[in-house]
């Protein structure tokens, strides 16, 4: 592992105390540069989270004043409902069974985003965050391909279209700045944009579009419904 | 009238609570900081892009706020529910039409619940798109994930204890989730957070247990770290 940093000292280190850092690259939040202007906590910092815990809690309480929370018939293991959900931040979960075998969608999934999410800081090209298409663009390219192609042929094969389309959108933004060159706008904004942000982006996008499905439109069996022929 | 507020203000007793005047100058608005108990984990000063209310959204401190409100409803709740079958189902017939705005409570919490599992996420993203986690910040970002893991965990502990319908069904949903680790593992575990093989009272105390007792104990603790981790590496 290559140093981030190096140190220099004036050879009379008596008389000119002074040490200068180089930075490399950037790194660490630690050794950015120092644009800090500095304000009092109390009031600018405390009054502001006052307001915000107060505002929280007048939405919440005009939230509850107006929307009931639900309870249903007493619980009756003889009676299951069709279908049975479970709430709705495990619906996007509940939706990756219907595709896959238990064990996959159910355990070994949700276990590796877990994973995912715990070592993103220790991976050097989370830190360094460059570009994706800054350099080696062509083995960047062949990689990004093969890649997205091999995921988005073992979604097909499991038949998870919910998946396949999110990826494939992805993929065409992420595609975007290696055809067309944009100095300025949208374009250079997505070629600017580093692997991790990609990842996570698709990750977001799967994670939102499954719990939707889950939670709007499956009916009976698990079925497709529309919501508008009602929320199960 | 203002003499009578300056003279409690000055006074032994305020003063011994209080350790500081009316915070007027920087030298007693850092008093006011770091002589408070609940204040002292921020530094004295701060940095104006921190502050940014677009910087973070404050989505950290709502995750807080939520917990608090979480809590506060939550031991008003316990005051009238009981975790048996099938008491713990009418005890909420009860806070629906007999307890003085035993709805709006649970309403409340309820509502506060859904709220903290997408605040926290959102707050995931934040840290996340900001960049926050890379070093020195990276075992805290763990223990943020950590910390989403079991906001979901409470949540869903706490969604089997109306004993309706939705709960039992929604947990029975997850806890076959659960059977599918292989080995035998997942029935193992699916035993022992149930206490049986199925739903019934035995899985009602262990939800309410870890719901009310062990988790928020659990996620107190690391909460603590998280925050105190967040002033050691700078920020606020």
């Amino acid at each position: 592992m290559s140093k981030d940093f190096n140190v220099e000292q004036t050879r009379d280190a008596k008389q000119v105390p002074t040490r200068i850092a180089f930075i490399k690259g950037r790194t660490a939040a630690r050794v950015r540069k120092e644009d800090a202007e500095m304000v009092m906590t109390f009031p600018n910092l405390v009054v502001k989270e006052i307001i915000a815990f107060e505002v929280m809690v007048i939405l919440l309480a005009v939230l509850s004043l107006i929307i009931d929370a639900p309870l249903e018939w007493i619980a009756n293991p003889e009676h299951t409902p069709n279908p049975a959900k479970a709430p709705w931040y495990f619906l996007g979960l509940q939706e990756l069974l219907h595709y896959f075998p238990p064990v996959v969608g159910g355990v070994i999934l949700p276990a590796l985003a877990v994973m995912a999410l715990i070592v993103i800081p220790y991976f050097k090209i989370n830190i360094k965050r460059e570009g994706l298409w800054k350099e080696h663009r062509r083995e960047t390219f062949l990689t990004l391909v093969v890649a997205v192609g091999i995921v988005s042929l073992v979604l097909l094969l499991f038949k998870v279209y919910a998946m396949v389309m999110p990826t494939l959108i992805m993929t065409g933004f992420m595609l975007t700045p290696y055809f067309i060159k944009r100095e300025h706008g949208f374009i250079a904004w997505l070629g600017h944009r580093p692997l991790s942000w990609w990842v996570m982006t698709w990750f977001v996008m799967v994670v939102v579009v499954l719990t939707a499905i889950g939670t709007l439109f499956r009916g009976p069996e698990w079925g497709w419904t529309w919501p508008w022929e009602g929320i199960y | 009238m203002k003499s009578l507020w300056q003279r409690l203000f000055a006074s032994q007793v305020w003063r011994s609570m209080f350790r500081h005047g009316l915070p007027e100058s920087n030298r007693t608005r850092a008093e006011a900081i770091f002589y408070n108990f609940f204040l002292h984990i921020h530094p004295t000063k701060v940095r104006k892009r921190s502050v940014k209310f677009s910087y973070t959204w404050g989505l950290g401190g709502l995750s807080f706020g939520l917990f608090i409100v979480l809590t506060v409803t939550g031991a008003l709740l316990m005051l009238y529910y009981r975790p048996s079958v099938p008491q713990a189902y009418w005890d909420m017939k009860d806070l629906q039409y007999v307890v003085s705005s035993g709805q709006f409570l649970r309403n409340m919490h309820r509502w506060a619940a859904h709220a903290m599992v997408a605040v926290v996420f959102l707050h995931m993203l934040r840290v996340f798109y900001t960049g926050s986690y890379r070093p020195p910040k990276e075992f805290n970002w763990v223990i943020g994930v950590v910390l989403l893991v079991f906001t979901i965990l409470l949540s869903y502990t706490g969604y089997l204890l109306p004993w309706d319908q939705l709960a039992f069904w929604g947990i029975s949903v997850g806890t076959n989730m659960a059977r599918a680790v292989p080995f035998g593992v997942g029935d193992n575990i699916s035993f022992l957070l149930l206490g049986g093989n199925i739903v019934g009272e035995n899985a009602l105390v262990r939800f309410y247990v870890l719901h009310c007792f062990v988790l928020p104990v659990a996620a107190t603790m690391l909460m603590g770290i998280h925050f105190w981790r967040v002033r050691k590496d700078g920020g606020v």
